[in-house]
């Protein structure tokens, strides 16, 4: 999911990066009055997590390769602008030093995972967790925000992708950007992050939803926040 | 730092430890790179082309460890496999900096 240079044309990556810079200032007021004393040192631990789960590629077998984010979890147990605040720094620290994404698409992968990831996993870890307050249904909350997000995110990918085809050709009508149109990125990345890597994002957020409910349950942000 | 902490800081160096993993599966089981981020190399051989203003930007930046891989694209599995683990380290030590440097500036004592 992370873009590299030169698959979004500039009409593409400059309006994301002023969508990104826009979520970054409103994200750093938020944490400023809302993040506690006690959440701080939690937030190095989350940044540190999801850079080190994306380096774990899962192969779909003779065709491509994708990893978890971890996003989800960190908006439901930090809060989602907290969330954009830590995968940002991983993302930007990825692309400069690791190549990992483009300089130029920095804006667009910030806003893709870092923005939409998070605030999707909140909103449906809400929704189906309602005020329920079960274990049972906690872990499927957890489970489907996870799931859910990663594929709305993977889901805006594909669309930036796909536009760039109809967006910017050369004079002959060859793409000059990301070559494949919608109807070949939406499909594929939709699948794969439905088929498999949605499913371990799921199951990363359950796993650590419970292990924070046993070992640190009063720093849960989305079950605190709703209960206060 | 609390007990749960210390051992989350433990997890997140195991983790580190773990990587190549990430780097290994994919290999054995022949599966390319993610959709959508392919290198001007693979972009020939899928489409005989390569998209003229992708040209223009890909590879401008030059990363100080570009894929995670200290030794260039040529280096031995051995070396891939360090190269992994050191860049694991590496990201936990700068992403760890960085986020302890917004707080700084961020967060209100």
């Amino acid at each position: 999911m992370h873009i590299p240079d030169g698959y979004l044309s500039p009409q593409t990556y400059i309006p994301l990066f002023g969508a990104s810079l826009v979520c970054w200032s409103v994200a750093s007021k938020k944490i400023k009055k809302e993040l506690s004393t006690k959440q701080v040192p939690y937030l190095a631990m989350a940044a540190v997590f999801s850079f080190l789960i994306m380096m774990f590629n899962i192969p779909i077998p003779g065709g491509t390769s994708g990893h978890a984010v971890g996003a989800g979890i960190i908006a439901i147990l930090l809060g989602p602008w907290t969330a954009v605040i830590a995968v940002s720094v991983v993302l930007i620290i990825q692309a400069l030093i690791f190549g990992d994404g483009g300089i130029t698409a920095i804006g667009a992968n910030c806003f893709n995972i870092a923005v939409v990831m998070p605030f999707a996993a909140y909103w449906v870890f809400n929704l189906v967790r309602g005020n329920s307050t079960t274990p049972v249904r906690l872990s499927i909350a957890a489970f489907l925000s996870g799931y859910v997000s990663i594929t709305v995110s993977a889901i805006m990918v594909a669309v930036q992708l796909g536009i760039q085809p109809i967006i910017a050709q050369s004079p002959d009508g060859q793409p000059l950007y990301a070559p494949y149109p919608l109807s070949v990125a939406l499909p594929v990345m939709a699948l794969e992050h439905l088929l498999l890597f949605g499913i371990v994002e799921g199951m990363v957020t359950v796993l650590l939803l419970k292990y924070f409910m046993k070992n640190e349950p009063e720093l849960i942000h989305a079950v605190t926040i709703r209960n206060a | 730092m609390t007990k749960t902490q210390k051992k989350i800081w433990i997890g997140l160096f195991i983790m580190a430890l773990l990587t190549p993993l990430g780097m290994l599966l994919p290999r054995l089981f022949r599966s390319g790179d993610a959709w959508g981020e392919w290198g001007t190399d693979t972009l020939e051989k899928l489409l005989g082309y390569v998209p003229e203003g992708l040209r223009k930007y890909a590879g401008f930046w030059k990363a100080p460890v570009q894929d995670y891989n200290l030794g260039g694209e040529e280096s031995s599995m051995a070396v891939q496999v360090i190269s992994y683990i050191a860049s694991g380290i590496i990201g936990i030590l700068i992403v760890a900096l960085v986020i302890h440097l917004i707080s700084k500036l961020v967060i209100k004592k």
